[in-house]
């Protein structure tokens, strides 16, 4: 073969448009199962300040002494970032565990047809769910 | 300028109601024909009107000094009824530029040779009509292979992919060629395997498959369709059955797949790619399951 050409990288991002449903879950799925691993080790970090509450540590939160674990829990829950990033922590774990099923009849071979309208049927899932959570996330939260 | 105009009154198919969801590929392409029938007057009429086609074909050429940065070059082709990709980039070649290559030969989706990357999506010239694309169309070379001229990509990874499944008939019983004899396969066994026999080798899917174009070693859906159509083939023996999974199990096999579709997407021969992939991967599963 003589000379020929690689079109790279630029080439892969100039197929956007052929993206469809099962490439977009493809994608959501990788993304939404990187974020909860990367919940996961936020998650272990909070945990951790039990170990510093059993060994007696404490800190104040409004005027009050409490013990290190409370408080890094509390003083987590009265920012309203936080309650933001709880609701998309939701809507991230909903959407991993529908597709997740989905993923799981495609393997079995069950509603190979219905494929992308499953997946949308997920995205609509996730969204109501999403948005009905909303107000118990929000709840008692200082702005 | 458009070739497209939309019909004032859509039809609806009956059907659609109880199809949703269960109807086969064949359905579906035969349903999108029959919806594609309401643009006929239109494309009468914008073919009685001289309309002409807008193509932005890729160009390269290794072997010009003034051709080697890839570019589109623009063409307009008058529009005729029924005129496929593969007839204006014919057209072009023949009345705008001789040196425009591209791969053709039967014209009948049944060679693979022409499918080219069309308004982002894999489709076989021959077969896709330019009355249903959105102008300028514009038609590149297949993804995720080294553009050899203009729209003729290097196929020998393809090939090699399809040769590694071992794609022939294999019988250890097979009589001697002195006494040959009908090597019978039941009806039900041969619709199984139907749809995987449509295989034209056109590369479509192989190049609409962001795994095979993130794995080199990878398969690809076209090779284990081809084997799908072997491993299932009840006239080969169980030995054989058997290593042909081993040759799909490996770790750049079957397991590769992530079920994104695309290749059951842009299959111009409708062949269920993905689900004959996911069949493979049981067939992996239930040959290696040990209960004690």
């Amino acid at each position: 073969m003589s000379q020929s050409y690689n079109r790279g990288l630029i080439e892969d991002f100039g197929r956007w448009k052929e993206f469809s449903a099962g490439m977009w879950a493809w994608i959501f799925h990788k993304f939404t199962g990187w974020m909860l691993i990367g919940y996961l080790f936020t998650h272990i970090a909070v945990l951790s300040s039990a170990i510093a509450a059993a060994d007696g540590q404490t800190m104040m939160l409004a005027g009050e002494q409490v013990d290190a674990y409370t408080g890094t829990l509390q003083g987590l829950e009265s920012l309203f970032i936080v309650r933001v990033l709880e609701v998309g922590l939701l809507a991230v774990a909903v959407f991993h565990i529908l597709n997740g099923i989905r993923l799981l009849m495609v393997d079995l071979g069950v509603g190979l047809t219905a494929q992308d309208k499953s997946f949308y049927a997920s995205l609509v899932l996730t969204g109501v769910i999403t948005v009905a959570s909303v107000p118990t996330f929000m709840a008692g939260v200082g702005l | 300028m458009s070739t497209q105009q939309q019909e004032p009154e859509s039809q609806e198919s009956p059907q659609d109601p109880e199809m949703k969801g269960t109807e086969s590929p064949q359905q579906r392409r035969l349903k999108e024909k029959e919806e594609g029938m309401v643009d006929e007057h239109a494309e009468e009429e914008a073919e009685a009107a001289g309309e002409t086609v807008h193509i932005k074909v890729f160009r390269y050429d290794p072997e010009v000094a003034d051709k080697q940065e890839p570019r589109f070059d623009d063409f307009h082709v008058p529009f005729e009824k029924g005129m496929t990709v593969l007839d204006a980039v014919m057209y072009a070649r023949d009345e705008f530029d001789s040196s425009l290559t591209f791969r053709h030969s039967c014209r009948q989706a049944v060679c693979g040779s022409d499918a080219f990357f069309v308004n982002g999506s894999q489709m076989l010239g021959c077969k896709t009509q330019l009355s249903e694309l959105e102008q300028p169309v514009r038609i590149e070379p297949l993804p995720h292979q080294e553009v050899v001229k203009d729209l003729v990509v290097d196929m020998d990874h393809f090939y090699d992919q399809m040769h590694a499944v071992e794609p022939y008939f294999q019988d250890e019983d097979t009589p001697a060629a002195s006494d040959l004899e009908e090597q019978r396969q039941s009806p039900e066994n041969r619709e199984k395997i139907k749809m995987s026999s449509r295989c034209i080798w056109c590369g479509a899917c192989m190049s609409s498959c962001n795994i095979a174009a993130g794995d080199n070693e990878y398969l690809g859906p076209a090779a284990i369709n081809k084997a799908y159509k072997f491993a299932m083939d009840d006239r080969e023996s169980e030995e054989i059955k058997e290593h042909r999974l081993r040759i799909l199990e490996q770790e750049h096999g079957v397991w590769r797949c992530q079920t994104q579709f695309s290749c059951t997407e842009v299959c111009p021969k409708d062949i269920p790619l993905t689900e004959h992939i996911q069949e493979l991967k049981r067939e992996a599963v239930k040959k290696n399951l040990k209960f004690w």
